[in-house]
């Protein structure tokens, strides 16, 4: 009966644990894209096995203690007491002492490696300002602004400069890097690197206001050739309405929008929200929405609705206005 | 007999004697241990407002400086009420131990006279500042500036309160095991008070008018 | 039925002031005007048990909102609202005052006192303690609630960016009750280092004891940082002082600083006490003193003494440099090895005992696993680099419930089962307390394990929501279900409660039978006095000891004589009262109405002064009576 009882807690403590071992993890902080995460992720283990360690014996001394010494109905006298003993008061603490330093080293010479400002070769700098609820990334090498996507070449060392607009917030690409915290005032350090091509989910990561939980953002790896590329296009944007509709949504854009955003190539230049230089090609709507034109609509007649908090008013926009703003904004590739 | 109710075992009537009047009770010692630990987390509560001071201080915005505001006549005059003043409260204590109840109401009423002189010294102060531009709001060293001055001027200003009551109750019922430890305790705080202004004059005004 | 609502209400019980036939209004006269300790006690623990069904029922509904990323039932600055409301409450409001509570009513039998040094003070404490938890909770009748977090950042809870009164009710709430908490402090400082019994040395004094020593030497100086920042918040939003905002010349990381300074010895004032009452029930239930008695002590001051060395472990990601970065790393970890050494300790208190699993036993030992997997990932925190991952996600939500939940309620709940049959004179139910242990063990697990994955997977804190498709949905509906099942043991908890105070199986002064410390010397109830005689202590244990050698009652210190009690009084009560009119009047800016709450409070506190109080004798009949039915 007790060994039944205690067959049944295992495997129930095993089917806990397993649940920790799905598929689809993308955001998950063992899956690492980049140098960055994985250094965290190897002292992430490092600590998880030392811990393990410690359980095992607690769990394993607990168990035999708990069964072992039941009170039994031949137990009339009290059992002798013991004071205490030197020895293994010694022994749990020089080996915990002992663990710790394994542990500590490796953090030391980490913590270290992660604050230096990567120089060299293949590095580039990337000024990063959050703000209620969006991001915003300036290149200051290529003269560029865009917002919401972080485009980087792989294999290169990334220097984020992390500043606040408004209140703290913080910068978090799990796959990528550990994250840093954007506090009014300062400019943050933190580096990252992509070794492959592909695209990242980025969380907000302190709470900045009623939109906190939607403040996403995508960081875009790509060959450096793409990443070349995708500059060169940002410099020189296709800004032409291709169809009469979009012609339409330009001169909407130009009186309700052109305040907040800026697109470069024409002469809307509004710092207030994000850079729309390029809209056309992102993968997401406000941040986060998967970018469908049904998306885009919800989201520029109520953005309330969609983003909590948001500093995008609602403008008044009949719906057939929306559509021609809808295919203006995906011409600007 | 309030003596005895309140007397604790362990110790016999000679050892209570041997101590000061204050400490004759359990309640007198208790009073007083728990003070000294009062005074120990408000020491913490000064040491933050004190660190406050010093990280805000160089933040004067477009309000004035503190070499431009300080000058050590004021400075020098309310400092040397407020020693004078923890100096004439020992006074007291003196004439607290010797169970003269005239005297030990004499020195707190000396006591109280040059702490509302330090106050009303300070506030003049304040008054003046805020006409040399320096308003609570004007810059962050501004409002760092008057709220730990201004806590420290909190206190005084309750420790005369407190003087008061307690001078009160010296004329009232003389000294006795039972408004010992509260004329000790009193002076106690107010001695902690005077330590607070040492390092206020220090931190504040020596350094802030020597442009440190 | 309107007489078992009268049974249930005011059950006819000493404790609770119901022997005498006396009205509503008599019974609540005397509760409001207690010195008592042990009534005061009681007071603190109904807040805390208060305050922890509305912080569940925050969390609830947070729980539902989390089920399914598709939801939208609480979002955006609700949601905010929800999970401030939630910590703020279980932290100071029911976290602190059932420790309180427990240090209250317990501490000074445990060291053969008659109450506390302050008696007046100890009402003070409880009654700034309910009043600042009141202007905290009606905040949601005059707007909105605070929704800046439980600790507050700046610029975010700024006049700017938070302009409804929320973010004052909290400031001010937070504050008075931080006074309540401090005064306690000092006094059971006093009391344990002044009041104890003859041969009662601090090496004799259970571990419970010494627990609320070292704890309340941790909120004598942690508390003043927190009480200077919310004096420095609140004159920037009510007065427009510059201290936090940046765009003024302030500086926002300075509140993070002196909030932590005070934060982080704010966790191991909770859990201390816990750690005390699990050495008690464990010692108590192996027939068995505590292994290492004297390394545990060492322990205790070692937690406390680091406790205040490793506050930026909260701020790794400010950005504060990799120096002081690596340096708190390592302190952090530091603090891994006493709590180990009183985990070792307790297994090896069982090892060689006699171990007998009742309520209060089951709580203890399921705490034991449960705060090493907390102190482990405490640990996995410590460091600094790894923490960039786990920093602001669910995987600290997963560590500190581990700590707080698992560590002080699981604590606190062992003495509530432990302490109930002294206090009240009453069993609980056994078989009840058994489920409610397994429910809440299950429960408890259930919600908080997968909260380790939720936040390696990507999910941040003081969400709404989270991303569909990556993997969390399943970890949080494991949470929400698990959440409800700590819902139905809280329920069980109540009941069992209820039942105890009707029904209860009668306790005699020992009921456990292998009770070790002092408060187990005395009938059950405690009598108003406490002690007939003032014991005479000669070792750890001490009424262990005397058990061991045949007694059945304590060596006395004194002769039967009338015992000197302190009055009761309406004026603490009063004094609260006036705080808390200056501080609901200050939030308003009526500051009319705040000189008048603060004149009450200098008025009353005059009165106190000039007022020399003798107190009261309980004559030698009467002691004799209750001496002679009690045990």
């Amino acid at each position: 009966m007790r060994r039944r009882a205690i067959v049944f807690a295992l495997l129930g403590l095993i089917l806990v644990v397993l649940t920790g071992c799905q598929q689809q993890y993308e955001m998950s902080v063992f899956d690492t894209a980049g140098p960055v995460a994985k250094m965290q992720k190897d002292l992430i283990w490092l600590a998880i096995y030392i811990m393990s360690f410690v359980v095992a014996v607690v769990t394993v001394i607990l168990i035999y203690v708990l069964i072992r010494y039941r009170k039994k109905p031949g137990d009339v006298e009290p059992p002798k007491q013991m004071e205490g003993s030197l020895l293994l008061e010694f022994i749990w603490v020089i080996v915990p002492i002992i663990l710790l330093t394994i542990l500590a080293i490796p953090t030391i010479t980490t913590t270290f490696a992660l604050d230096k400002v990567q120089a060299g070769e293949n590095v580039i700098d990337v000024k990063v300002k959050g703000a209620q609820f969006w991001w915003e990334f300036e290149y200051p090498d290529y003269g560029i602004v865009t917002a919401q996507e972080l485009h980087i070449p792989t294999g290169t060392k990334v220097n984020l400069y992390l500043e606040t607009k408004d209140t703290l917030h913080a910068f978090w690409v799990p796959r990528l890097a550990g994250k840093t915290d954007l506090i009014s005032g300062r400019t943050n350090f933190m580096w990252f690197e992509a070794d492959k091509p592909g695209t990242y989910i980025g969380k907000c990561a302190e709470l900045c206001g009623d939109g906190h939980g939607v403040m996403d953002f995508l960081v875009v790896a790509e060959e450096p050739e793409a990443f070349q590329r995708w500059v060169d296009n940002m410099k020189n944007p296709k800004t032409q309405p291709t169809s009469p509709l979009a012609e339409e949504g330009e001169k909407i854009f130009a009186q309700s929008c052109a305040s907040c955003h800026a697109v470069t190539g024409t002469d809307f230049k509004g710092t207030a929200g994000p850079n729309l230089t390029g809209f056309g090609n992102r993968e997401t709507v406000a941040g986060y929405l998967k970018k469908t034109d049904e998306n885009l609509k919800k989201w520029i007649k109520n953005p309330e609705e969609v983003k909590p908090g948001s500093l995008m008013p609602a403008v008044p926009l009949k719906d057939e206005e929306i559509e021609a703003l809808v295919a203006y904004l995906k011409d600007l590739k | 007999m309030a003596a005895e109710q309140h007397a604790t075992t362990g110790l016999n009537a000679g050892d209570r004697l041997r101590l000061g009047l204050a400490s004759r009770t359990l309640e007198g010692r208790n009073k007083i241990l728990g003070f000294w630990f009062f005074l120990g987390g408000e020491s913490i509560l000064f040491a933050s407002l004190f660190a406050t001071f010093l990280v805000l201080r160089h933040q004067t915005g477009d309000g004035p400086k503190p070499e431009e505001l300080f000058g050590y006549g004021l400075v020098f005059v309310l400092t040397f009420l407020l020693i004078t003043s923890s100096l004439t409260s020992i006074f007291a204590v003196n004439a607290m131990e010797r169970g003269n109840a005239r005297v030990t109401a004499g020195w707190l009423g000396v006591t109280i006279a040059l702490g509302l002189g330090f106050l009303l010294l300070q506030i003049y102060e304040f008054y003046h500042y805020v006409h040399e531009g320096l308003g609570y709001t004007t810059s962050a060293f501004a409002s760092s500036f008057y709220t730990l001055v201004g806590f420290h001027g909190f206190h005084v200003a309750f420790g005369l309160c407190w003087l008061t009551a307690v001078t009160v109750q010296v004329v009232q019922n003389g000294v006795n095991v039972v408004n010992a430890p509260k004329i000790f305790i009193s002076t106690l705080y107010w001695h902690f008070v005077d330590v607070v202004w040492m390092f206020i004059f220090t931190v504040v005004y020596l350094m802030g008018s020597l442009g440190v | 039925m309107a007489k078992k609502l009268e049974e249930i209400a005011y059950p006819a019980s000493p404790a609770l002031g119901t022997a005498k036939r006396q009205g509503f209004w008599g019974w609540l006269y005397q509760w409001l005007t207690t010195v008592d300790h042990k009534r005061i006690g009681l007071i603190y623990m109904a807040i805390g048990i208060f305050y922890l069904g509305v912080g569940g029922i925050q969390a609830l509904m947070m729980r539902v909102q989390l089920a399914s990323p598709e939801n939208e039932i609480f979002t955006g600055n609700f949601f905010n609202q929800l999970f401030t409301m939630h910590g703020t409450n279980m932290i100071f409001f029911a976290a602190m005052p059932l420790i309180f509570g427990l240090f209250n009513y317990i501490v000074p039998i445990q060291i053969g006192a008659r109450d506390v040094a302050f008696p007046f003070m100890n009402a003070l404490s409880v009654w700034l303690t309910f009043f600042g938890a009141l202007l905290l909770n009606i905040t949601w009748f005059f707007g909105d609630a605070p929704a800046a977090g439980w600790f507050a950042y700046v610029p975010l809870g700024l006049k700017e960016l938070s302009p409804g009164p929320g973010m004052d009710f909290f400031v001010l709430g937070l504050q008075i009750a931080g006074f309540g908490t401090l005064m306690g402090a000092i006094n059971f400082i006093v009391t344990i280092l002044n009041m104890r019994a003859p041969g009662m040395t601090l090496m004799r004094m259970p571990l419970f004891t010494w627990t609320a020593l070292i704890s309340s030497a941790l909120v004598l100086f942690g508390f003043p940082p927190l009480t200077v920042g919310l004096f420095l918040y609140s004159f920037e939003r009510i007065f427009g002082g510059i201290f936090f905002d940046p765009a003024l010349g302030g500086n926002p990381v300075l509140w993070q600083h002196l909030f932590w300074i005070f934060g982080h010895p704010e966790v191991y004032i909770v859990i201390l006490p816990a750690f005390g009452i699990v050495s008690e029930v464990v010692a108590t239930f192996s027939n068995k003193r505590v292994f290492g008695y004297p390394t545990m002590v060492i322990a205790i001051v070692l937690i406390g003494f680091i406790g205040f060395g490793v506050w930026i472990h909260h701020m790794f990601t400010v950005g504060l440099g990799a120096m002081v970065n690596a340096i708190f790393a390592v302190a952090t970890m530091l603090i891994g090895i006493p709590t180990g050494i009183k985990v070792f300790n307790w297994l090896f208190t069982m090892w060689g005992g006699q171990l007998r699993f009742t309520t209060p036993m089951l709580f203890a030992v399921g705490f034991i696993p449960t705060f090493v997997i907390a102190g482990v990932t405490g640990v996995m925190l410590a460091s600094a680099p790894a923490d960039y991952q786990y920093q602001d996600t669910y995987f600290v939500i997963a560590h500190f419930h581990y700590t707080l939940f698992g560590g002080t309620v699981f604590g606190v709940l062992a003495a509530i089962y432990y302490w109930f049959p002294k206090m009240f004179g009453r069993m609980l139910h056994e078989g009840l307390g058994k489920i409610n242990f397994w429910t809440m063990f299950i429960g408890f697990h259930l919600t908080f394990f997968p909260m380790h994955f939720s936040g390696l997977f990507g999910m941040p804190r003081r969400v709404y929501t989270y991303n569909a498709g990556v993997g969390l949905e399943f970890f949080n509906l494991l949470s929400t279900i698990g959440a409800f099942v700590m819902a139905f043991s809280t329920l069980l908890l109540l009941a069992n409660i209820i039942y105890g105070f009707t029904r209860g199986e009668k306790a005699s002064n020992d009921p456990w039978g292998t009770g070790r410390t002092l408060e187990w010397s005395v009938p059950s109830p405690v009598p108003e006095y406490n002690f007939a005689q003032t014991p005479l202590v000669r070792g750890l244990d001490a009424w262990w000891l005397e058990k061991m050698e045949g007694k059945n009652r304590m060596p006395v210190a004194e002769p039967l004589r009338p015992i000197h009690m302190p009055s009761s009084s309406i004026l603490p009560f009063i004094m609260a009262f006036g705080v808390f009119v200056a501080g609901f009047a200050l939030i308003f800016h009526h500051y009319y109405l705040t000189l008048i709450g603060l004149g009450i409070l200098g008025i009353a506190m005059v009165v106190r002064s000039m007022n020399d109080d003798e107190g009261y004798h309980i004559p030698v009949e009467e002691i004799r009576a209750v001496e002679g039915e009690g045990s």
